[in-house]
């Protein structure tokens, strides 16, 4: 389908929430996955994709409690991808901020080499104290921080120490000058929570990425935030991502404010992103 | 192509903002859909359905495209008769909703009235889920539709065609090779809920299974109605040109 019109329209498009796989992890098929994300990107369109590994992928320690090791090794794999599609991925480094001296050093020589992102799991709540030093990091080097959150969590979820909306606002409010992506609104959990909790919170922007699309979601988001804290992503479903472009073309949106979402709020707080060719 | 996973109607955990026949009537032209096998919502929800039939073909009355799929319940008394009154009234379908009555995968009465939409000429529908999991209400425990359920149904099935709507990979596979050739003829899934790319469920489960084992879905208006318009537009290449099983011949 190659030189076919992109799916999403013309114009630029920024992912500010993929994630790449590599030979050794915890998916075997992880070659079809990034040729898979590669492919259904250019379908789309997406001018860039904004990714980050966590660690191994389960394989060698679980994915939201990565070990040091397992950081390295899922950063090292990030970085070989950048570097080998320096025209369509940039990347976070993701930490674990349990290792707090490890984090900020990896996000330092990380970003030497290129992130230009930080990428917080579930390792730890986002409003325990252990994350301002890496916030303060993130603040000084203009390095928005990608942080994964369960809409609402009423309660413990296996395999992470998830995060909410409330949570994430409790860091952004400690830290206005770091900007937050709050991750996957479509990504599990009740998502009008999040729109409450962190609506009065200037540099926390919301991610639309995540499978889940229900009718009134991106209505919802608009209508709490507005269009400058919205960042269009994907994460591991390419096709409700394009869902959500089609619909946000009628819900409202004048045409200047869908180039936000699309591309220019993800270019104004990556400090580091070059705006993409029109 | 039609719509067989569509409603009309309130939903009682979170609000809905556009739940009325004629906006439903105008997204299926814009997604370029025929027209719909409609539930109404709220009858998922209710001990006793009948009322929310009515109010189905009253409110689908004006609009010849969307096709009332109403909702029988086979625990309740004298549900044949509700059953024959549905037919009469052109219905193609027949909503059923196991979870949110009670009723295990062995309960008899399903199979019962599996048989008799299968004499009647009408297609069987579930719904595996209405909301994801991991937002449901604390009031919703139903839980999903099992793929034990929809096997005790389809097994020994050899008349009723069988739709089950907003299914994921896992339960599609685990019935789908949890049954005999003859009896997977019968049953078919909606698209609306299976994964597009990287993990590339949908291309999978079209070349495992064939793409005559689907049909259309939206889950409007829960659900984004764009959603398996987009996950189609993502097949592979050699994908691009399937063909779904079109309900409208039946």
């Amino acid at each position: 389908m190659a030189g076919s019109a992109p799916l999403a329209g013309p114009g630029p498009l920024i992912d500010v929430h993929a994630h790449f796989f590599f030979e050794g992890c915890g998916r075997t098929e992880w070659d079809a996955l990034n040729k898979a994300r590669f492919r259904a990107g250019e379908r789309i369109g997406i001018s860039i994709h904004v990714a980050s590994i966590l660690g191994s992928w389960g394989r060698f320690s679980p994915t939201y409690f990565a070990s040091p090791a397992d950081t390295t090794r899922g950063n090292d794999a990030m970085q070989a991808i950048a570097e080998q599609h320096p025209d369509r991925v940039r990347w976070y480094v993701a930490v674990n901020p349990n290792d707090t001296a490890f984090a900020l050093e990896e996000i330092d020589r990380r970003v030497a080499a290129g992130a230009i992102g930080v990428k917080l799991a579930a390792a730890r709540r986002a409003d325990d104290t252990l994350l301002d030093p890496i916030a303060e990091r993130a603040a000084e080097g203009g390095l928005p921080i990608l942080h994964h959150i369960w809409q609402h969590r009423r309660r413990h979820w296996p395999g992470q120490d998830a995060s909410d909306g409330a949570d994430l606002a409790r860091l952004a409010v400690r830290h206005p000058k770091a900007s937050f992506i709050l991750a996957h609104i479509g990504g599990g959990g009740d998502y009008r929570h999040t729109f409450a909790a962190v609506r009065d919170i200037p540099n926390l922007y919301l991610d639309l990425s995540g499978s889940g699309v229900d009718r009134g979601m991106l209505d919802d988001a608009y209508a709490a935030v507005g269009a400058k804290r919205l960042l269009w992503g994907a994460d591991i479903t390419l096709c409700t991502g394009l869902a959500k472009l089609w619909a946000l073309e009628l819900i409202g949106l004048t045409t200047e404010e869908l180039e936000d979402v699309r591309w220019g709020n993800a270019a104004r707080i990556f400090r580091r992103i070059p705006t993409p060719d029109r | 192509m039609i719509d067989t996973n569509a409603y009309i109607g309130g939903y009682p955990f979170r609000h809905i903002p556009h739940p009325e026949p004629a906006m439903l009537a105008r997204v299926l032209e814009r997604e370029g859909l025929d027209g719909a096998w409609v539930g109404h919502l709220p009858s998922a929800f209710y001990r006793d359905p009948a009322p929310g039939n009515d109010e189905l073909f009253a409110a689908l009355a004006p609009h010849p495209t969307l096709r009332p799929a109403p909702c029988i319940r086979p625990d309740w008394p004298d549900w044949q008769r509700t059953l024959a009154s549905a037919i009469d009234r052109g219905a193609p379908a027949i909503r059923v909703y196991p979870p949110q009555w009670g009723l295990g995968a062995d309960d008899a009465s399903m199979r019962s009235l599996c048989s008799a939409c299968g004499e009647a000429g009408v297609t069987l529908v579930f719904t595996a889920r209405f909301e994801d999991l991991r937002q449901r209400h604390g009031m919703d425990q139903a839980g999903d539709l099992s793929a034990a359920a929809v096997r005790a149904v389809a097994r020994g099935n050899d008349r009723t065609r069988i739709v089950v709507c907003s299914a994921g990979r896992g339960t599609i596979e685990e019935v789908h090779w949890g049954l005999t050739p003859a009896e997977r003829d019968f049953v078919f899934w909606d698209i609306s809920w299976i994964w597009g790319p990287p993990e590339d469920e949908l291309a999978l489960l079209l070349r495992t299974m064939g793409a005559d084992r689907f049909v259309y879905g939206t889950a409007w208006p829960l659900r984004l109605a764009q959603t398996p318009r987009a996950n189609l537009a993502l097949l592979p290449d050699e994908l691009k040109n399937v063909k779904l099983a079109d309900p409208s011949s039946w």
